[in-house]
């Protein structure tokens, strides 16, 4: 039985608790890779991340990638949004197909 | 370029001969491979890219109703309406497998089928804001989770098919042709010292009539 999480600041995820998903603030944290690498490797399938969050959290989202669990997906918070979410998805066609055949229409 | 290593022996060649064959096979069955995960990866890379614009779209317009929630109501009321959710997500996860590749299947169930559990708090102290808010959050819960499941299928699909295409490549354009040119080195010279030897005979019959009968 695994939970699904959200993180990211404060304002762009709380309205997810009411959902019954566990969110977990990263405003105020000092070491957000320490604590990110632990939620990665608790009991969760699924952890949501802003995409304001994901850019100082580059290197360990990667890290997870090719594992089966967790899946890391990125949303959009209510500031600073990167439009990573999708870049990432462009970025896996090409690496599967050599050359991006999906979205350049 | 292959000459240099291989040994112009008869078992070398043999050798050689059934690596050439194993290596064909696997060209063949590696590539039959990647061009199925591709098939797969390419259907579900498009349904990954609606589900996401759908997915931030949903998420765009609950954040709205979000920021006008929190800009009507003090932080203090704020959380205590959502201190205490009523509604619980759980999953669970089996796996899948696609051409050796494990993708997660996820099955999810809330902790009370009732979708009014939303609302962890009595409606009195709160704005209709934040009744909108998480009702136009709830709405697109399931195709959050659908994403989830989707968008990680697809990054270990990707990292798959780069592996074979990596491997279907190798076996193509190094393998198969270094061991063809080794057979076709080893061939030539043990056809070469074979007609030497023929030669040296010839001579050695030559010399050996002239020494006995003068011819």
């Amino acid at each position: 039985m695994y939970r699904i999480a959200v993180i990211g600041d404060k304002d762009s995820i709380y309205g997810f608790s009411a959902l019954g998903l566990e969110v977990i603030d990263f405003d105020m944290e000092d070491n957000p890779s320490e604590k990110f690498k632990d939620l990665c490797n608790s009991n969760y399938a699924a952890i949501y991340v802003t995409e304001a969050l994901a850019q100082n959290l580059e290197r360990e989202i990667n890290h997870f990638k090719e594992q089966i669990m967790p899946a890391i997906i990125l949303i959009p918070g209510i500031k600073n949004n990167t439009g990573i979410g999708i870049t990432n998805v462009k970025k896996s066609v090409e690496q599967a197909v050599g050359s991006d055949i999906i979205f350049n229409d | 370029m292959a000459s240099k290593t291989v040994n112009p022996t008869r078992m070398e060649l043999t050798r050689l001969k059934k690596k050439l064959v194993t290596a064909m096979r696997g060209h063949k069955l590696l590539k039959d491979k990647r061009d199925e995960l591709m098939r797969q990866f390419l259907d579900l890379v498009r349904e990954n890219k609606e589900l996401r614009e759908k997915v931030e779209k949903g998420i765009h317009s609950a954040n709205k109703n979000f920021v006008l929630a929190r800009a009507s109501m003090s932080d203090q009321i704020l959380n205590t309406a959502l201190l205490a959710p009523k509604q619980e997500v759980t999953v669970e996860v089996s796996t899948k497998n696609i051409m050796s590749v494990d993708i997660p299947v996820m099955n999810w169930n809330t902790r009370t089928p009732d979708p009014n559990d939303i609302y962890s708090y009595g409606f009195a102290f709160t704005s209709a804001d934040l009744d909108d808010a998480v009702k136009s959050l709830a709405d697109i819960l399931p195709d959050m989770l659908h994403l989830a499941e989707c968008e990680k299928s697809c990054q270990l699909m990707a990292v798959e098919i780069e592996k074979t295409r990596r491997r279907v490549n190798a076996l193509e354009h190094v393998v198969i042709p270094e061991t063809q040119a080794g057979i076709k080195y080893i061939t030539m010279k043990l056809d070469e010292n074979e007609r030497s030897t023929q030669i040296r005979l010839m001579k050695v019959k030559d010399m050996m009539l002239k020494e006995a009968h003068g011819y």
